[in-house]
């Protein structure tokens, strides 16, 4: 089981990053759970939504510590990164994130997310360029499937973009890289 | 002159005290509803005061709501069985006090029921208390020296309060004498048929007299409505077909 | 039909809409108003009616006019608007007429908080409102739960005529899993009983029964015994063998099962009752369990309100503690721990 906190500002997609992670990881064959940021934890403008995705019953919702964070912005890293469990992941969007000592016990994997999705004119796409880079370094799935599952989530809401695909490889190919 | 028959729906004599004015607007509403054909169809909600009594001997179906609520359970029914005929039946306290919200509320959303309050000035099931309606220094079993509208806030005219909204008929009637009834029942008519044309909210208003808590004979009761009720709430229909009138 | 990712709210929506629900009338308060936002869109489509009343108050009485008329009603709110949807409540049960009646709870007393809570277990399962009634109280412990439990809360409001009550938590309704949807079903409001105009036969009073019921005293005790005996449901997770029982609905039973497994894991016998019925509280459950060492209560409140209900149903035989969590939700760490400790108590 992994679990996986996004956080961002409010408006940069971190729910529906998120949502769209959890959409496909059942129409996969997993479990999933999502729970979004409620309450006095909404305090200060970053939006955060914690995931668990497995292949058995998921029990607890809530987790207080992750196996990857998927940091949208500088609160994002520096209210989570702690809760990152040793040897686990951060994909930090390094477009808001910047000179940042990150802990030296995780794997971090930073993509100017916010600049790609500018450069692919499809600037509200930087949290599925993020979702690109989550996939190809957590390897939950093979990256063809899930810019599928990208493809048939926006179809099913009438809104398709094949931008959105688009961000996604070039958020998965930014791990390649790295 | 020739006795008229007692309405059908009125399916035993009426529980109330000698005197009261709730047995004449019962048969005017009884009446109303027969002759309109509406008797089969219709649904009365009351809630809780001497209104209640009739539940048993006014043969329609009924609910009876929380104190004050009539109107909202009236609206639940309305609201998923349009076709029936939709009523509430309340005393002022029950309807202006404790149910001002919900009445007030049914009025503003221009629900097509029909409501008929009853303003006799008093709290009479639990005999005699003050009412939103109580007139200026009138003594009640709680405002015993006279109603004083510095501390309680003047007498609450729920026509005025209704006037200036978008609804489709509101009244004011009486039944302090034969022509006054006669009245009254021209304008329980008009409410019905605005509900069954879906012409929107019909509220009525009745003067009536409670001599048992009035303490007075009804002969003083009925001079009462006549010499000081009535100059603070005059009769009329304020709204006809959805159209304020000059009265 | 296929699996659907949805937030609990949502999806006890939906589920109410298919179970044959046709009027809405309540209030926006969080954490409950996704159930009023979802039903404005959805109810008109399906022909049903949802109207936003001017207060709680208003809203249960809606409720119950349309509940009279035959049609299945429901409304939801959330602690402070649940207080003022007990009048009502005790009305219709009164009156014996079906309803559903949804409380997200949230934390605290008065205004509160809209963090999860599970703080109205005694003004569910205890009759809120005044009065001899009680309402079948179901306790969704998942998004799926939410959906199957408020159609099985239609179809008991209907066969007792009495109100049921769906007391979920902020966390339940906020949360989003995969649900698998019931299959929509038809209306039936016709019934004798419905108000809708005599009709040529004799006028129907939708009132307190009492007034109609001769010996009602007997009458009323056997509909709420005969419900206590036949609706309690619960899950038993190794209670078998256990030392230490934990007794857990919603939430908070979710995350006892995840540390009965990591008890057990540590070889550790540890338990869990999870009631689904608070009332009837499954008191069946806890026969059979001689071998039970300490019952341990695990709530989201300030106070203990669910350990009253299993001293009661152990009937004082054995040692119940129990193990709140306010406005934050404890780790399975933390009440696997507070197990060991009650069990070394025992030796």
């Amino acid at each position: 089981m992994l679990s996986i906190t996004c956080a961002g500002f409010g408006g940069q997609g971190v729910l529906t990053a998120g949502l769209i992670l959890a959409h496909i990881s059942m129409i996969e064959g997993k479990r999933i759970t999502w729970v979004p940021s409620y309450g006095s934890e909404m305090r200060g403008g970053t939006a955060s939504c914690r995931l668990r995705i497995g292949d058995s019953e998921i029990l607890n919702p809530f987790f207080t510590t992750m196996g990857a964070l998927v940091a949208m912005n500088h609160d994002a890293v520096t209210r989570f990164e702690h809760s990152v469990v040793k040897n686990g992941l951060v994909i930090s969007n390094s477009t808001m994130v910047k000179d940042h000592a990150f802990r030296g016990d995780i794997r971090v994997v930073e993509v100017p997310a916010t600049d790609i999705a500018a450069s692919l004119k499809n600037p509200r796409g930087a949290n599925i360029t993020m979702l690109g880079a989550t996939i190809a370094a957590t390897r939950l799935f093979p990256v063809e499937t899930f810019a599928d599952g990208i493809d048939a989530y926006f179809a099913k809401k009438g809104r398709n973009n094949p931008l959105n695909r688009e961000c996604f490889l070039r958020g998965a190919a930014a791990v390649a890289e790295v | 002159m020739v006795e008229k028959r007692i309405p059908q729906l009125l399916v035993e004599d009426n529980k109330f005290c000698p005197g009261c004015g709730h047995g004449n607007i019962n048969r005017v509403v009884a009446e109303v509803l027969e002759e309109m054909g509406l008797a089969d169809t219709t649904v009365g909600s009351l809630a809780v005061g001497c209104a209640c009594l009739m539940m048993d001997t006014f043969g329609v179906d009924w609910i009876q709501a929380p104190h004050g609520r009539a109107a909202a359970v009236g609206v639940g029914v309305k609201r998923v069985r349009p076709e029936c005929c939709v009523f509430t039946y309340q005393g002022d306290g029950d309807s202006l006090a404790i149910g001002l919200s919900e009445t007030l509320y049914a009025a503003i959303r221009n629900e097509n029921i029909t409501a008929i309050i009853v303003n006799n000035g008093i709290f009479g099931m639990t005999g005699g208390q003050m009412a939103p309606t109580t007139l200026s220094g009138q003594r009640t079993t709680t405002s015993p020296k006279g109603r004083d509208v510095s501390i309680t806030g003047q007498p609450l005219n729920i026509v005025n309060q209704c006037r200036q909204l978008p609804i489709g008929y509101l009244a004011r009637g009486s039944v302090a004498s034969a022509k006054d009834i006669n009245k009254l029942k021209k304008y329980i008519r008009a409410a019905f048929e605005t509900q069954m044309s879906g012409g929107g909210y019909s509220l009525v208003e009745v003067l009536s007299p409670c001599p048992t808590n009035w303490k007075m004979s009804l002969e003083k009761s009925l001079e009462h409505i006549e010499n000081d009720v009535k100059p603070i709430y005059p009769l009329g229909e304020f709204i006809k077909k959805g159209e304020k009138t000059d009265a | 039909m296929p699996l659907q990712l949805m937030k609990g709210n949502h999806a006890l929506s939906e589920a109410a809409v298919r179970a044959g629900c046709r009027f809405f009338g309540g209030y926006p308060i969080t954490p409950q108003s996704e159930i009023p936002e979802y039903l404005s869109a959805r109810l008109p489509q399906s022909g049903g009616i949802f109207l936003q009343a001017e207060s709680e108050l208003a809203g249960i009485n809606m409720v119950y006019g349309a509940a009279a008329a035959g049609f299945r009603a429901m409304t939801s709110s959330s602690g402070p608007g649940f207080s003022l949807l007990q009048e009502g409540i005790s009305y219709i049960a009164s009156a014996e007429l079906p309803a559903v009646i949804v409380d997200v709870q949230r934390y605290g007393s008065g205004l509160g908080d809209i963090s999860q809570a599970q703080s109205d277990y005694f003004q569910a399962t205890k009759g809120g409102g005044h009065g001899d009634y009680k309402c079948i109280v179901f306790a969704p412990a998942s998004v799926q739960e939410s959906a199957d439990l408020v159609v099985e809360a239609f179809d008991k409001a209907e066969e007792y005529r009495n109100p049921c009550i769906i007391l979920s938590d902020a966390s339940i309704a906020q949360m989003v899993e995969p649900v698998l949807l019931p299959e929509e079903r038809g209306i039936d409001p016709d019934k004798a009983w419905a108000v809708r105009g005599k009709h040529g036969g004799e006028f129907k009073r939708v009132t307190s029964t009492m007034y109609y019921i001769e010996d009602f005293d007997a009458y009323i005790k056997n509909k709420y015994d005969t419900m206590a005996h036949n609706e309690q449901r619960w899950e038993s997770v190794h209670t078998e063998d256990a030392d230490v029982v934990l007794v857990a609905y919603g939430i908070s039973s979710r995350i006892c099962k995840e540390a009965v497994s990591e008890a057990r894991a540590q070889g550790i016998r540890l338990g869990l009752i999870r009631p689904i019925t608070l009332w009837p509280f499954p008191v069946n459950a806890f026969s059979g369990l001689e071998h039970v060492k300490a019952f341990m209560t695990v709530e989201l409140s300030a106070l203990p309100r669910l350990d009253e209900d299993v001293k009661l149903a152990c009937e004082m035989r054995v040692p119940v503690r129990h193990f709140l969590g306010g406005v934050s939700i404890p780790d399975s760490s933390v009440i696997t721990e507070a197990a060991i400790a009650i069990l070394k108590e025992q030796r």
